[in-house]
């Protein structure tokens, strides 16, 4: 987006969660570009906590959050992993044998 | 007309005036997330307008349609502060904003205190959004407190926050914007 005075791309990007209802987790709500906190915080209320949609939210700098870029499987002990084990389509087998029919959705 | 009518009317007059100059900044302020908040202050103001223009219209026997579009320039009774065209100054803009702000609170403060439940209720409720707008003006009031620009603007527009009467030539331009639709076909309704 043009600048008439060049302000752009100076800010500091930050990540916004939001709590739709007291008792569930928090979710990714999408991410906004401020130039400090203060901002950051009433851009995220405008953005995504001011047509009632959520009871709080949760504005981090995007920098504060903890990437893994590596699985520490040296000894390949591979039912540490999560992944490998498509439940879906056992279920499905499962429920097949069992002749029912999945859970309508909620 | 009564007193109540007026003021109701110029206060209504400078949020549409205003809300409107905001709005010019749509598309070209000066990041992406700046641009959705300063459109939804503009948005706001002229919802402040229309709640004030209804409860004029009540006082006066007409519509709010009618009082916000089909006047003519001269029964406008803006000050010259919401006149000015700032696009693309942001200084000047941030400047008129803060100085607004102030003077808007003062003016809600003594409406809230109204004998008149109604417009005391009115006053609150815009007074609860017009928070949001003083927070948003102070941010960035902090944060251009100390460009000479923005201090310099600060001391050219403050002179306007209560000029009224002769309009500002670039008034005409907006009210002739403003008015168009409505008066391309008379008594239209949408």
């Amino acid at each position: 987006m043009g600048s008439p005075d060049g302000t752009r791309g100076r800010g500091v990007i930050y990540e916004v969660f939001r709590l739709e209802r007291k008792g569930q987790p928090f979710q990714h709500a999408g991410s906004i570009e401020a130039p400090d906190e203060a901002f950051a915080e009433w851009y995220a209320r405008e953005q995504y906590g001011r047509r009632g949609e959520s009871v709080a939210l949760w504005v981090v700098p995007r920098e504060e959050i903890v990437e893994i870029d590596e699985f520490i499987d040296e000894l390949e002990r591979n039912y540490h992993r999560v992944d490998g084990y498509p439940l879906k389509e056992k279920l499905k087998e499962a429920r097949e044998r069992a002749g029912t029919a999945a859970p309508a959705d909620r | 007309m009564s007193e109540l009518g007026q003021q109701l009317l110029l206060i209504a007059d400078d949020e549409l005036v205003l809300g409107w100059r905001n709005s010019e900044w749509t598309g070209i302020a000066p990041f992406l997330e700046e641009d959705v908040a300063f459109s939804s202050i503009a948005q706001n103001e002229i919802g402040h307008a229309r709640a004030l223009y209804e409860l004029a219209a009540r006082e006066l026997g007409t519509t709010a349609d009618e009082l916000a579009f089909d006047r003519e320039p001269d029964q406008y009774r803006c000050s010259r502060l919401v006149e000015l065209r700032l696009v693309p100054d942001w200084a000047r803009t941030i400047a008129r904003h803060v100085l607004y702000e102030q003077a808007d609170e003062q003016r809600l403060r003594e409406l809230m205190g109204s004998d008149d439940s109604e417009l005391a209720g009115l006053a609150a409720k815009i007074d609860r959004e017009e928070a949001y707008h003083r927070m948003h003006a102070q941010m960035w009031h902090e944060r251009l407190n100390d460009e000479r620009r923005y201090v310099e603007a600060l001391e050219e527009l403050r002179p306007l926050v209560d000029e009224r009467g002769e309009h500002l030539p670039e008034f005409a331009q907006l009210w002739e914007e403003m008015t168009m639709v409505r008066r391309s076909v008379v008594g239209a309704t949408w």
